[in-house]
């Protein structure tokens, strides 16, 4: 029996998030723990794979930004509030949970990569 | 010119703790660089409460203000720390004198100033403000709007300092101007000087959310532990005079300054990393970076500035109607398919209400995530969960519908499935907001000193 060449983990066993809102848009800022995972978040956390993580609350745009400096992907995504604080009717109507859900994102880590994963991945010093 | 100075903000929105201070002043007074302590309290619509108080009799400041304030004020004015808060809300000035009247209660003299002009219903009608606002933003009522205020920039909180406040009180100014106007006091940068003032707007922005930068808003056991959390130290900057910044917090307290923590609130609440728009400059953060230099000592670099929007941003809130919530609680075998019929009968009847918007959860299997059309709460299984909160979220613009929508969840405790509780409800008056952007000019933004008592 031959090993798979990559597993699914969810993003975050590599990374953290930060959520925060501005009126009805919402920007999850994503970071990997270690700079060496950051291409794989960079190849994988792709516009389209955030859209389809947040496609029940059917956003109207997503925008990626990458700042290589902080290991961090910035993601912005439009009219995914419910109306956004003032007006939203959820529960969290900031959306500060909402890291959370891109957290959940599964991604495919090379075997190399993925030893360890029962436990979050912290950055190294 | 000082080479250095240091800031502290003990408050990042109004429900902030009121122990953050002490520490802080106590910190800074020991080390004795120049130092500064800035609070910031005003959320989008906590202004416009404010407003909402003040036409009712209220006073117009932070009701909290004395609460923020009161276990400081020894400590800084011994200390020479001078105090930088919006705490003034929809009335520095009241503010101002309520602050006088506390010292003289200490026993104390301060030299107070309150800044103004954020207040656009001073100077202009609802009407015209309305016509300020782009129409992807809505386009409120006029007759509804309930308070309208610019972001203000440093510049008169700096004035403020120059003119020997050991108190500044503001309404409505970009938060990072909190922290940006007592460094163009201290150091003498030119209203053009874009690589320094994105430098300091870069440091009030890491402290302007207080615990969010020392661990707040970041700690997840197992993986991101943040030690003595319960009594979490809140943020100070030292800032060079040619914009060099290390972020920490005072020896002793709990909470943690880490590269990630540091990395985490430079993003916070930020879309195009490359353009972060304040009134007094345009940050570019996309090229910083972080390092640690020390225990609970981030120094952070990179920063770049490029010229100041020639509009400044206000905050227009509106009565936006009526809010309700009703829950009920089910437990046991069987709770997620009890609450599952609950939200199926509250569905059926609050459809037959006109003029409202509706939204269910089931709390325990799809809330926090879930949308308005109840999509992600289909699709969610509680796996085995046995003990759930049904939610409904109600708004409208008639109170009495939003009422009687609410009064369905209650009705659930004799006539809908078995075993409901808990039943809470509550009703409150919605406050809608829209961005609007007007020319400079149009602002009559004034420093008003107060008479020594």
């Amino acid at each position: 029996m031959s090993a798979p060449a990559t597993t699914r983990v969810p993003l975050y066993r590599l990374a953290h998030a930060r959520a925060g809102d501005k009126g009805n848009r919402l920007n999850v800022a994503l970071f990997a723990y270690r700079a060496q995972d950051y291409p794989l978040l960079v190849a994988q956390v792709t516009e389209e794979a955030v859209a389809r993580r947040f496609a029940h609350r059917r956003p109207r745009l997503v925008a990626r930004h990458l700042v290589p400096g902080l290991q961090a992907i910035n993601f912005v995504l439009d009219d995914v509030l419910e109306g956004g604080v003032n007006r939203s009717l959820t529960l969290d109507r900031h959306g500060k949970g909402l890291a959370y859900l891109l957290l959940g994102l599964e991604i495919e880590v090379p075997d190399e990569a993925s030893e360890n994963t029962d436990t979050p991945r912290r950055r190294e010093k | 010119m000082p080479a250095q100075i240091l800031v502290g903000c003990p408050a990042g929105f109004a429900g902030d703790r009121f122990d953050a201070g002490p520490p802080l002043v106590a910190a800074m007074a020991r080390d004795g660089r120049p130092a500064y302590l800035m609070y910031e309290t005003l959320g989008e619509r906590t202004l416009a409460l404010a407003q909402q108080r003040q036409r009712a009799g209220a006073p117009g400041y932070l009701p909290d203000l004395e609460g923020f304030v009161a276990p400081v004020l020894a400590g800084c004015l011994d200390a020479g720390i001078p105090i930088v808060g919006n705490f003034g809300a929809a009335d520095p000035l009241g503010a101002a004198r309520r602050l006088q009247e506390l010292c003289a209660s200490a026993g104390r003299t301060a030299r107070i100033a309150a800044l103004l002009g954020d207040d656009l219903l001073e100077t202009m009608g609802p009407a015209e403000i309305c016509r300020l606002i782009p129409e992807d933003e809505g386009a409120p009522d006029p007759a509804r709007i309930v308070a309208a205020n610019a972001y203000l920039g440093a510049r008169g909180i700096a004035e403020a300092l120059a003119g020997g406040a050991q108190i500044v009180v503001t309404g409505r100014v970009a938060d990072p101007a909190l922290a940006l106007g007592p460094m163009l006091h201290a150091f003498g940068w030119a209203g053009d000087d874009w690589a320094h003032l994105a430098a300091g707007t870069m440091a009030g922005h890491l402290l302007e959310c207080g615990a969010q930068v020392t661990g707040g808003y970041f700690m997840d056991p197992g993986c991101k532990d943040v030690p003595d959390p319960a009594d979490i130290g809140y943020p100070m900057a030292e800032i060079d005079a040619d914009g060099g910044l290390v972020v920490t917090k005072p020896e002793g307290t709990g909470g943690l300054v880490s590269a990630a923590t540091v990395r985490e609130q430079l993003l916070y609440e930020m879309h195009d990393p490359a353009g972060y728009l304040t009134p007094d400059v345009v940050l570019d953060i996309s090229g910083v970076t972080v390092h640690e230099c020390g225990p609970d000592r981030v120094r952070v670099e990179g920063s770049r500035g490029r010229p100041r929007p020639a509009t400044l941003k206000a905050t227009v809130c509106y009565d936006g109607g009526w809010h309700g919530e009703g829950e009920i609680s089910y437990a046991g075998p069987n709770a997620e398919a009890r609450g599952r019929l609950a939200i199926d009968i509250l569905a059926t009847r609050l459809a037959r209400i006109p003029g409202i918007r509706t939204h269910f959860d089931l709390v325990g299997v799809s809330s926090v995530f879930n949308d308005d059309a109840g999509r992600h709460l289909a699709a969610a299984r509680g796996r085995g969960v046995d003990d759930v909160r049904v939610r409904a979220g109600v708004s409208g613009d008639d109170r009495e519908a939003v009422q009687r929508a609410v009064r369905e969840v209650e009705s659930l405790y004799t006539a809908g499935p078995a075993g409901g509780g808990g039943v809470r409800l509550a009703v409150t008056p919605l406050l809608a907001s829209a961005s609007a952007y007007l020319p400079r000019e149009a602002v009559r933004e004034r420093v008003q000193f107060l008479d020594p008592p």
